[in-house]
């Protein structure tokens, strides 16, 4: 019974990485562009959520409610004023600009909010649960998954339902063609990343509520993330929810044998699934 | 009318000449200059050997690796473990961290390059990871906290001893002057290397793969083995300065040796602001991250914001960085790789040149 816990509680854990993954799933699908700040941004809206509950002494959802549109402006104008400039064939440039915003994102946090950890407190429903019969979990897990399935359907209808999906997905197989149509790519490419920092700002609700953060912990969020995407497959939302799955589940598998392997099987988990699929499990877009 | 292929100009002789001067300098230096100072160039040089190596991965090679601290990290634990495990000097087990290295890159390469641009900058990133926390369940060496090199083993390197009684040193500050040389000595080593390889067949085939991998193929380029090439020689230099940097050090963790910020953040930002796909670039970077690690070492984290801030207006307004910025404006190249068609009078009476064209070696 112990191990179906496990489970369980890896098939939840994932649904955070899936989280994680879904705004960087978006913005490589949509522009191959590898956002290497991910982690930190997603630790800068947590910061940003606490602020707000602190000073305003709101609730965590609603500070988070406040916090997406600002982060939408923040990744819009990232996009349009600093990343468009250097996208393009050589994927070196965007790599080693959103590297240089990884570094100067920590520290810059490092300077205002200081390396202590902090929570985004959540009042009772930090430690209620609720019995499923064969086991029992936490309600923030299950609520954290139910958000990831939430935002994956919301993004597909996003995709597949409206006029600026249509307008995601052309410029996604060819920017060049979706131009000649009316469609002016780097605008799509600015709203893209504005949306991928809602879904940060969501995920960075969770991951604060969850567990203690401070600004050095962004980079491995960020490798879970990706592990996530290239295990799902490039453009394949579910598939990256699947992703995040596999590695929740490794991690908790592997930190029930021993705690010091938690990280560690989820990085092999990821490794073998490359070295098996090396396009991942769900690709829809070829690259 | 004959033609031959040179690369050699008047600028790159006499910065050769330079460049020779400057290393005979640099080895009598510790007869003069103050201990601090030694321990500082050997932070630069290890730092711009590292640099030159990313370079030649990234600049040269088009393989962007974020994982090159695994290589470092595995190169010291190696010498770690000569040291500790089977009683070998410090200087004498550092080809250990290179062939640790080497051994460590042909599985990471074998995952690596199936992934493609940022895949494998991930995926190179993931398995430093799974190194670094193997390596921490390595209980004979200290762990996740790690280990110190016995007193046995650095109270007798070899050549301390000579060292202490040439300049009159104390042991210590002979340890980091042997140390410095090996710097010296594996830093010139390698620029000299990458800068024979470039000027050579290898050096041409992995401009073309850089530049076109397709069309490289189509004239013969075997594109992965070139890469494979590259990747697992900078391991092996990786390897040997990752085991340097600790036998100076002569203190490790898991942490510190596979740092990611340490070993290939500082690394990037030297080689992006210097310049990007060129000799010139890391050494010119070294020299500005060193100026802006002295000047700005008192703010603490603000000073890794600047370079992190200055890494990004680099890409954004000088993507060659600042040595591209000087040599587009004065023509400058230290170290001539461009193969330049000469023609020669065949009345002359001038033989054709035995080396120099692509097909003919």
């Amino acid at each position: 019974m112990i191990w179906v816990d496990t489970i369980v509680q890896g098939i939840l854990l994932g649904g955070l990485y899936a989280l994680f993954a879904a705004g960087l799933s978006l913005v490589f699908g949509i522009m191959r562009l590898v956002n290497l700040a991910h982690g930190d941004l997603i630790i800068f809206a947590a910061f940003a959520i606490l602020l707000i509950t602190s000073t305003f002494g709101l609730n965590p959802f609603v500070a988070a409610l406040i916090a997406a549109p600002v982060m939408f402006v923040l990744g819009w104008a990232l996009q349009r004023f600093v990343l468009n400039r250097v996208l393009g064939k050589d994927i070196l440039p965007p790599l080693l600009v959103t590297f240089g915003l990884s570094v100067a994102l920590q520290n810059g946090m490092l300077e205002a909010f200081s390396a202590d950890s902090q929570r985004i407190p959540a009042g009772p429903l930090e430690s209620a649960s609720v019995d499923l019969g064969i086991v029992t979990v936490g309600w923030m897990p299950l609520l954290t998954f139910a958000t990831a399935i939430a935002v994956i359907i919301g993004l597909n209808q996003i995709f597949y339902r409206t006029a600026l999906g249509r307008a995601f997905r052309a410029t996604s197989d060819d920017p060049v063609t979706a131009s000649l149509m009316g469609i002016a790519p780097k605008g799509i490419f600015a709203i893209a990343t504005g949306l991928a920092m809602v879904v940060v700002t969501i995920a960075a609700l969770y991951l604060g509520m969850r567990a203690n953060f401070d600004p050095s912990i962004g980079p491995a969020r960020l490798i879970y993330a990706f592990e996530a995407v290239i295990i799902g497959g490039l453009g394949s939302l579910w598939g990256t929810l699947a992703g995040g799955i596999i590695i929740g589940v490794a991690q908790t598998l592997g930190a029930a044998i021993n705690p010091e392997w938690q990280i560690l099987a989820g990085h092999i988990a990821f490794l073998v699934v490359l070295l098996v699929r090396p396009r991942g499990l769900f690709p829809r877009a070829v690259d | 009318m004959a033609y031959r292929v040179v690369t050699r100009t008047r600028t790159g002789s006499i910065a050769g000449v330079a460049a020779i001067v400057l290393i005979i300098v640099g080895f009598v230096l510790p007869a003069v200059a103050p201990r601090d100072m030694i321990q500082d160039l050997f932070t630069i040089l290890t730092l711009l050997t590292l640099a030159q190596l990313w370079n030649l991965l990234a600049g040269y090679g088009g393989l962007v690796s974020v994982g090159q601290q695994a290589f470092v990290g595995i190169g010291a634990y190696a010498m770690f473990a000569g040291v500790i495990l089977w009683g070998m000097d410090p200087v004498l087990a550092i080809p250990l961290g290179g062939l640790a290295a080497l051994v460590l890159a042909v599985p990471t390469a074998f995952f690596a390059f199936r992934l493609q641009g940022a895949y494998f900058a991930i995926g190179t990133w993931v398995i430093a990871e799974v190194t670094r926390l193997l390596v921490a369940q390595w209980k004979a060496l200290g762990g996740g906290t790690g280990t110190s090199l016995p007193r046995e083993a650095t109270s007798d390197i070899i050549g301390v001893e000579a060292i202490r009684s040439l300049f009159g040193v104390r042991e210590a500050a002979a340890r980091d002057i042997l140390a410095y040389w090996l710097a010296l000595t594996l830093a010139a080593l390698t620029i000299a290397a990458i800068y024979w390889l470039l000027r050579n067949r290898l050096g041409l085939a992995l401009a073309a793969v850089r530049d076109n991998t397709e069309a490289a193929k189509s004239v013969g380029v075997d594109a992965r083995r070139i890469k494979w090439a590259v990747f697992l020689i900078a391991a092996f230099v990786t390897g040997l300065t990752g085991a340097l940097i600790y036998v100076q050090t002569a203190r490790i963790s898991p942490d510190a040796a596979f740092s990611v910020t340490d070993w290939t953040a500082y690394v990037i930002f030297i080689v992006v602001i210097g310049g990007i796909g060129r000799l010139e670039g890391p050494i010119l970077g070294v020299i500005v991250f060193y100026v802006l690690q002295s000047t700005l070492a008192d703010y603490g984290a603000w000073y890794l914001l600047t370079l992190g801030l200055i890494a990004i207006a680099v890409m954004l307004f000088a993507p060659r960085g600042l040595w591209g910025l000087m040599s587009e404006r004065t023509g400058l190249h230290l170290f001539p790789v461009q193969r330049r068609l000469l023609a020669i009078d065949p009345m002359s009476g001038q033989q054709p040149p035995k080396r120099g064209g692509p097909d003919d070696q």
